[in-house]
């Protein structure tokens, strides 16, 4: 074990935690614009794949990484996308009946 | 110099997916929040396609384009009524974004991997196969591609378990002697058939779970990539993805009074093979059956309806239809809202995103903690399309797979209105009493062309009024 390895760790238990506290507070209103959301927010691996494709190391690393890229990029794009798209759609009364 | 400016923007990019997700907690700040969680994503991406690292760019464009594309279409032209699929084939791409980086890493550093780092690759490739093919077959399962009943088959708990525990087994000798390719290769393989079985038994009324689970799964694997090639923001996006599907699952179990260990393992939908067989069994009751115009009739003289919209509605797509009858009846004074039990449809959230693109205004989707001491006092339940929610079974039937799961008190109001296709029941498999009791109406058909059919009838008795 390194110890870049376990300061990684510790980043990822406390993001765990505040991410806990922060996703909670979500209404069930809106638990599919989150599912959509944090789905796109992942997409973040799509800074790794962007590596693997773009460094040169080997043929392999190249063509692979080509694929992760466009996963990766369907999901940041479609996904905001679609999380705006659902957005839009909830709205307040716009009077109080009677 | 150029680190620091990379290191800044991934900062910054963490920052802002937080604030993001933070905004979610009210539909009037939620906008803005993607707008603040899209900028981090730009400036992440803009910083590392600026760093020394890449060197050549020509396949980065290329993904980039087919990528956009790919995710613009889908998000414009996708109907709302198709969203559990978008989001289970969406978990399926996330992962295999992460397995993808993984397997590249392995290959271009596999000799020369430590223990630590191994491990966390395992992890990686791990929940990235699992979940690669979990949610493809959620994906097949939910846009009905292959039948989305449960498959069971002999010994299929001990086959998985087998499998998994082997999968363990693999994993740990790979971190001992990180150079084991072959192993590195089958622990993938194994883990995108493990993906595929334990989805297999899974059925339609158990997707919110899975969803949910797949969604954490996907996470975790970014998470670990952020391990392996030591990224902090891909951590702590992966972490706040893994938390958040982590979180609804066991919002989800809970609504569905399972335990949170029966999620964790995967072990949801497995039905016994008898459990239908009782409620056949007693099927010599009858239910009363009613037309339209009886429904019509009962509206018509309603102060007070709550609406409990389930799976049924969104496979008739009657989300227009109800929004314009709940419309025509808050038109004649009375008040009208709806119940969302948190597991009806196939995913968290699905009634109230169908119900917001018809229009319903969110400030009538109640939380069953807020609407359900209110039904006592109100005049018509309409249930359309919804039966194990609303299935009294649960508070009292000890050897009933509901039992215990939080319903709604639908059969507290005066009259209960079911709109439903036929006297099938629930995906438990349990017969619903409510449908027996003396102040249900069950009124048969397409929940659509039902509804469409009362607003008709609706404004026929009120032309007849005024005339």
């Amino acid at each position: 074990m390194n110890n870049v390895l376990f300061e990684s760790l510790y980043i990822l238990a406390l993001a765990g935690f505040l991410g806990f506290e922060v996703i909670r507070k979500v209404p069930p209103l809106l638990h599919t614009p989150l599912m959509s959301t944090t789905n796109a927010i992942s997409g973040i691996s799509l800074v790794g794949s962007l590596v693997a494709a773009g460094s040169g190391q080997s043929i392999v690393g190249t063509i692979l990484g080509t694929i992760a890229v466009t996963a990766a990029t369907i999901n940041v794009v479609g996904g905001f996308m679609i999380t705006d798209r659902m957005l839009k759609m909830f709205h307040r009364r716009e009077s109080t009946p009677q | 110099m150029n680190d620091i400016l990379l290191s800044a923007a991934y900062l910054a990019a963490a920052i802002l997916f937080v604030t993001g997700l933070k905004a979610l907690n009210s539909p009037q700040t939620a906008r803005r929040g993607i707008f603040l969680a899209e900028i981090g994503m730009l400036l992440a991406v803009v910083g590392t396609l600026l760093h020394g690292e890449i060197i050549q760019y020509q396949w980065i464009l290329v993904g980039l384009v087919v990528g956009s594309t790919i995710g613009a279409l889908m998000a414009i032209f996708m109907p709302m009524t198709a969203m559990p699929q978008r989001i289970a084939i969406s978990h399926s791409f996330g992962a295999l974004a992460a397995t993808l980086v993984g397997i590249v890493e392995y290959y271009q550093r596999g000799l020369t991997l430590d223990h630590g780092t191994m491990a966390a690759l395992g992890f990686e490739v791990l929940f990235g196969s699992l979940t690669i093919t979990g949610s493809l077959m959620a994906f097949s399962k939910l846009q009905e591609l292959v039948k989305s009943a449960p498959v069971t088959y002999r010994f299929q708990n001990v086959s998985n378990i087998l499998l998994f525990f082997a999968l363990v087994g693999v994993f740990v000798f790979l971190i001992i002697r990180p150079a084991t390719g072959v192993l590195f290769y089958s622990m993938i393989g194994a883990g995108l058939l493990l993906g595929i079985l334990i989805v297999l038994p899974i059925g339609g009324a158990d997707m919110p779970v899975v969803l949910s689970l797949l969604n954490s799964y996907a996470g975790l694997a970014s998470a670990a990539t952020g391990l392996v090639i030591n990224n902090n923001v891909l951590l702590i996006a992966g972490a706040l993805d893994g938390t958040s599907g982590f979180f609804l699952s066991l919002m989800m179990s809970r609504a569905m009074n399972r335990s949170f260990t029966n999620v964790l393992f995967g072990a949801v939908g497995t039905m016994k093979a008898g459990a239908q067989a009782p409620g056949k069994g007693e099927e010599a009751r009858t239910v009363t059956r009613y037309t339209p115009e009886d429904a019509a009739y009962i509206l018509e003289n309603a102060q007070s309806v709550i609406i409990i919209p389930g799976y049924g509605m969104a496979v008739a797509q009657a989300q227009h239809a109800v929004q314009e009858l709940a419309a025509l009846l808050i038109e004649r004074g009375a008040t009208v809202r709806y119940a969302i039990h948190p597991v009806a449809g196939r995913m968290p959230g699905h009634m109230n995103v169908l119900l917001a693109e018809a229009n319903v205004p969110y400030d009538l989707l109640c939380e069953p903690e807020q609407i359900n001491d209110d039904f006592q006092g109100t005049d018509v339940t309409l249930v359309i399309g919804a039966n194990d929610v609303v299935n009294p079974a649960a508070r009292y039937k000890k050897d009933s797979h509901l039992y215990g799961m939080p319903i709604l008190n639908a059969d507290q109001a005066h009259t209960v209105m079911i709109l439903k296709r036929s006297l099938s029941p629930g995906f438990a498999g349990e017969d619903n009493e409510l449908f027996y009791e003396k102040q249900t109406m069950m009124v048969f058909g397409d929940a659509k062309a039902t509804l469409t059919s009362l607003v008709q009838l609706l404004k026929k008795i009120a032309v007849a009024q005024a005339g």
